[in-house]
């Protein structure tokens, strides 16, 4: 009987734990069984030890990639969440037309990221770009945004923040969980509207603002599509499919991500012993903020609900 | 259009002083006015995108927005000109396909995390959650060099036969989900004498539509967007592209259409946005289970 109950409890999982062995356990143990050797495709993988964990330290591009991305990290994970709870805000104080902001606001997340960034390099072409015309009105010179190694960056912060979307859902739901008799005791108390937001919203979504910064941190640290696609569209160099590595990180290395280094050294440099020492560090760092938010976050909580 | 969430806005009751009274008003106008400078914003990217793509192609260069002349048919040419009708077939075989294998095969673990006891449960919960947070580069080379053994490299296979073995992050949202149907009535299903199987095809899986709608958009989405999987597998071989690996490639082979490359950018995002249209209360619903409280 237990037995057969067991074997039902199986049949529900197989095919889940099938993938994870497949597409998890196997890869990760094969990339950081390469990422002690030696290996490139042509030849048989020879054994290096930490060789290739080692070359990291003095590795002039993975320095730049690291920074970009820790860059990212730091800038583009704060300006969301500060965005998302800025609309969401914005959103519970309005009455009328509350539903047709809502969707205005949210729409932009569902835009395939390639055609996002093709419409935003579109908009912020420096010459003839209507953001730049715009500036020019109003007596700004613009920058040069996705063509200069200064503003490419924040250039992709733009687009993160117009693609905010379903994270203001996910803080307008905790918004308006917070129960109305705290504010109501706080009003009494004589506090405006400024402080109310600081002492009562803000530490009742303290769970949600963790769960957004390390999702965040964890989309970051995987941040491909954008950078890869603006770089190629904004360099106007002739690249096709395989060949978009030759414009990683245009311009000037500025848009180059860790993830974007990995796939060079391994899909174009065919250094695949290398590519996968990288992603072992990936994985580690990945899987510490992963813990950080296991261990603080009471949303992940695994009893019975 | 207007009934994005059904959460009842805060209400807060007017203050019969009427110097706060007019203070109230202005702060409404102020609201109103930042809401509708920030619509202008956010509109304003796919709206220049539509605009460019019924220029001329010549004028498509120029920083004009408004049209001289309009030109629907770019539409039509699109489609005539370019290889988007392959890409935009591969990308719905791909999206529909995923879809529908990612959710068969992701419901029953996602039945027995959230309803079945078992040692190891909160073990495999875990997993659960580490895979959904793992970086898809960690895994890339070693996979990629599994699929390349088999020749499959240059298809559309490494994309699809993986959603055949559940995703991380459908079994955790619709786990999410079931966690919230009431565990009496599988209670009473037992009792009637319906086994673990029939319970969940007969008496779950109806009450689930909504959380299986949510997680299947989200599959849908995730697919037609994606372009990591895509540049990675079928790169090497045009006949497979997805539209988002197709759209990133057409710049430059058409760099001075640019009312052709806008086009081809409004057809791969419009439907997704027609799709938003008709099932809102899902998605809304299936965002906010995956950001809880």
């Amino acid at each position: 009987m237990r037995l057969r109950r067991n074997l039902t409890t199986l049949s529900f999982l197989a095919p889940a734990l099938i993938g994870i062995v497949v597409f998890l356990v196997y890869p990760l143990v094969s990339a950081a069984y390469f990422s002690l050797t030696k290996f490139d495709l042509l030849t048989v993988p020879k054994w290096v030890g930490l060789d290739n964990y080692k070359s990291m330290i003095d590795d002039p591009f993975l320095l730049q990639a690291a920074r970009n991305t820790l860059w990212m990290v730091v800038v583009f994970v704060p300006a969301r969440i500060i965005g998302a709870i800025g609309l969401s805000m914005l959103l519970t104080q309005l009455k009328r037309g509350a539903g047709f902001f809502r969707t205005v606001f949210y729409l932009p997340a569902l835009v395939p990221p390639v055609a996002a960034t093709i419409a935003f390099v579109y908009l912020l072409k420096p010459g003839t770009g209507p953001v730049n015309h715009f500036l020019a009105k109003i007596g700004i010179d613009g920058p040069l945004w996705f063509n200069s190694p200064a503003w490419a960056k924040p250039a992709l912060v733009l687009l993160g923040l117009w693609a905010v979307g379903d994270l203001m859902i996910i803080f307008l739901a905790a918004v308006l969980g917070v129960p109305e008799s705290l504010y109501e005791a706080a009003s009494l108390d004589g506090a405006n509207a400024w402080q109310r937001f600081w002492s009562i919203t803000l530490p009742s979504i303290r769970p949600v603002i963790l769960f957004a910064a390390v999702t965040g941190v964890i989309y970051t640290l995987q941040y491909f599509d954008q950078a890869a696609v603006a770089g190629s569209i904004a360099s106007g160099q002739a690249t096709t499919g395989a060949g978009i590595s030759q414009s990683f990180g245009y311009p000037d290395g500025s848009t180059f991500t860790y993830p974007l280094w990995l796939y060079t050294v391994g899909f174009r440099y065919n250094a695949l012993g290398y590519a996968n020492a990288l992603a072992i560090v990936l994985f580690v760092v990945a899987l510490g903020v992963t813990v950080i938010m296991l261990r603080r976050a009471r949303a992940f909580s695994v009893e019975e609900a | 259009m207007t009934a994005v969430l059904d959460i009842p806005a805060t209400v807060s009751a007017p203050p019969p002083d009427r110097r706060i009274r007019r203070q109230d008003r202005l702060a409404w106008v102020a609201r109103h006015s930042i809401a509708i400078v920030l619509v202008i914003m956010f509109v304003t990217p796919v709206v220049y995108l539509v605009l460019l793509s019924l220029m001329t192609s010549n004028q498509a260069l120029t920083s004009d927005y408004w049209p001289n002349s309009w030109h629907p048919e770019n539409y039509l040419r699109v489609f005539q000109a370019t290889p988007l009708p392959r890409y935009l077939l591969n990308t719905v075989i791909y999206a529909v396909t995923s879809t529908v294998l990612t959710l068969a095969s992701s419901l029953p673990a996602a039945y027995a995390l959230a309803k079945l006891k078992f040692r190891g449960r909160n073990a495999l919960f875990l997993i659960v959650i580490c895979v959904m947070m793992l970086p898809p580069q960690v895994v890339t080379v070693p996979l990629y060099l599994m699929w390349a053994r088999y020749g499959l490299t240059g298809s559309l296979a490494p994309l699809i036969i993986p959603a055949l073995f559940g995703d991380a992050f459908c079994i955790f949202l619709l786990r999410q989900f079931l966690l919230t149907i009431p565990s009496e009535y599988l209670d009473a299903a037992r009792v009637d004498g319906c086994g673990e199987w029939r319970t969940l095809l007969r008496v779950v899986l109806p009450m689930a539509k909504p959380g299986i709608a949510a997680a299947g958009l989200f599959q849908f989405f995730y697919c037609w967007n994606d372009y990591y999987g895509p540049l990675l597998y079928t790169s090497e071989n045009e006949k497979a592209w997805t539209l988002s690996l197709g759209l990133a490639s057409f710049h430059s082979v058409h760099h001075v259409d640019w009312n052709l490359v806008t086009a081809a950018t409004v057809l791969a995002m419009a439907p997704l946005i027609i799709i938003f249209f008709f099932a809102q209360r899902a998605l809304v619903q299936g965002i906010t289970l995956t950001g809880f409280k």
